[in-house]
């Protein structure tokens, strides 16, 4: 395993892995590419000339739906969402450092919500607002909902973080007279900013893709995933691929702006 | 560090200004419980109260019946539709674990470097990232009665007919789960295979264990806090899931979530809680034993 010869079992397992990597991107770079259709093409394969009209066709006012107004609210619950959920996750992990009356009640309340499936909360919290007379909304709603399905992820990543997290620096700091503010300031914050960065980019894409969660939820106006399954039932026109492409280029980009700040973070600390 | 540094040694005299400890965790705590309790617990107990509602078409009325939960077992559609769901779910799991254990070996025993490491799980990550809906219907292009495989079957003269159960059936729903849910298996074994002792395996090694013997005496065995954690997201996502059920068989076959959810687009919310209450029940169940297994807690 560690011998510089690759064994047998290696190239058996490469080759296994490639399939499984072609298996994740094949379809999708299928949708990928007829998203350039041309404006009589359909729905499969051949090409049918190459044009950016679907691209058009999907910014343009449709007669199905509001994909701006949509993809507006989603970023901003999206936004809404990763911040909470990074402010809460770390709150909770640095209490959990420590023993206190109810944590273990608490822990399973988080692991809880994550096995509770989506579409029961959904159903709850709707008929929570229902029975209460407010009015479900997306910011409101779907952002409690969305919330239920973030922050157990935030919390557990939080939990292996200060697992990993060695307390000999917080007694360093300490011992050279650092008050319990100085310390989590100067010594805590910035050692596990990577991994905060990390939760923050796992809520606003859990936000960014929830559905489930969010169809009893969002009240009148659609969240983007919403929006998507509406089309998926009632268009039939390579605006479906577009809208596709557009979305998995977005959170290409959200990705790499989150890779780009821990990059940027792990270089200046290893300056400093 | 040059105002820590000049701090005044009393700060560390004077431990008794500060809250005390127990205090402190729960203001800490208390954002996550608040937000558990409001849009966790209380929608969960609303949902049991409602289950014993009465209901009609546009209204729901207070009261203590059982006949919902009576409507729930008595009909030989729940019953099909939990055998439905519970088959999606044995056979995703089935695959998932086999293919995320080979997946997360590869990565943790046969790639060397750590960067080449996060480089290829970053691969794998990436199409996660996109939407759910967006990924089934990538799907349409390929298994369509159009799509990639047919003219491939059709051209290669391996069939003559394009196959029409490649779309729009349970094939079709088994395999987006699969390439929905894989990767929350993939996650938490490469996680525990990361963390193996390198020198166990030495060690078996020099005690004459053959490559077999190793991966079946010691590394499945430390490999089953991670494998019993992804069994536990993909058991739990297959039960809750409608969505791939409706968009991947074209709504010809039938799943409990997407029971409940026909039951609330028709405003039936009592009958549809009763339901929530029996798939919660049935989930909590298949968590609760898979937790008596392993001990997820050592794991974080």
């Amino acid at each position: 395993m560690h011998g510089e010869k690759r064994t047998r079992e290696f190239y058996i397992l490469a080759i296994f892995f490639t399939l499984f990597v072609l298996f994740l991107y094949g379809p999708l770079s299928a949708i990928l590419i007829l998203s350039f259709q041309g404006p009589r093409g359909g729905l499969t394969f051949p090409l049918n000339g190459v044009s950016l009209h679907w691209f058009f066709n999907l910014f343009e006012t449709q007669a199905v739906g509001d994909f701006g107004g949509s993809m507006r609210r989603s970023l901003t619950l999206g936004l809404m969402v990763m911040i909470v959920t990074v402010v809460v996750s770390l709150m909770a992990g640095l209490a959990f450092r420590r023993r206190f009356l109810g944590a273990t009640v608490l822990f399973y309340l988080a692991i809880a919500s994550l096995v509770v499936p989506s579409i029961i909360v959904s159903l709850g919290i709707g008929v929570m607002f229902q029975q209460s007379g407010i009015a479900p909304a997306w910011f409101t709603s779907a952002f409690g909902a969305q919330l239920t399905w973030t922050l157990p992820f935030g919390v557990l990543i939080m939990f292996a973080v200060f697992n990993r997290f060695s307390p000999s620096y917080e007694e360093a700091a300490r011992d050279l007279g650092a008050t319990s503010w100085q310390t989590f300031r100067y010594v805590v914050l910035p050692m596990i900013a990577p991994s905060l960065i990390g939760v923050a980019l796992f809520g606003f894409t859990l936000s960014y893709d929830e559905f489930a969660r969010t169809l009893l939820t969002a009240g009148t106006y659609n969240t983007l995933p919403l929006e998507i399954m509406a089309m998926t039932t009632n268009v039939t026109t390579p605006v479906l691929y577009a809208l596709g492409t557009v979305t998995t280029v977005f959170s290409f980009i959200v990705i790499g702006i989150a890779l780009g700040l821990i990059r940027a973070l792990n270089r200046g600390r290893a300056k400093g | 560090m040059s105002t820590t540094a000049n701090a005044e040694p009393q700060k560390r005299a004077r431990p008794g200004l500060r809250l005390p400890l127990a205090v402190v965790s729960w203001l800490q705590a208390a954002p996550l419980a608040v937000i558990l309790g409001v849009f966790l617990v209380i929608p969960l107990l609303l949902i049991v109260v409602v289950s014993f509602w009465d209901y009609d078409f546009a209204m729901m009325y207070p009261g203590f019946y059982t006949f919902n939960y009576a409507e729930t077992f008595g009909s030989w559609v729940t019953w099909k539709t939990y055998l439905n769901t519970l088959k999606y779910a044995a056979i995703v799991w089935a695959l998932t674990l086999v293919i995320g254990f080979w997946v997360a070996y590869f990565l943790a025993f046969h790639i060397r470097s750590a960067a080449m490491q996060t480089v290829m799980f970053l691969i794998c990550t990436v199409p996660f990232l996109t939407s759910n809906i967006i990924r089934m219907i990538s799907w349409i292009p390929v298994l369509g009665r159009n799509g990639i495989v047919n003219s491939a079957l059709v051209s290669m003269g391996i069939v003559r007919e394009p196959v029409e159960w490649l779309l729009y059936s349970d094939f079709a729903v088994i395999l987006a789960m699969v390439h929905l849910y894989t990767l929350f298996m993939v996650t938490p074994i490469f996680n525990s295979l990361i963390r193996i002792d390198r020198a166990l395996i030495e060690a078996a090694r020099d005690a004459g264990a053959s490559s077999t013997q190793i991966l079946t005496n010691v590394i499945i065995p430390l490999a089953k806090p991670g494998m019993a954690i992804g069994t536990i997201f993909v058991v739990t996502l297959v039960m809750a899931d409608f969505i791939t059920v409706l968009v991947m068989s074209g709504g010809q076959s039938a799943s409990v979530a997407l029971m409940m959810r026909n039951q609330m687009s028709l405003l039936q919310y009592p009958g549809a809680a009763a339901n929530a209450v029996v798939l919660l029940i049935v989930v909590l169940m298949m968590v609760a034993g898979i937790l008596r297994i392993v001990d997820i807690r050592k794991e974080l």
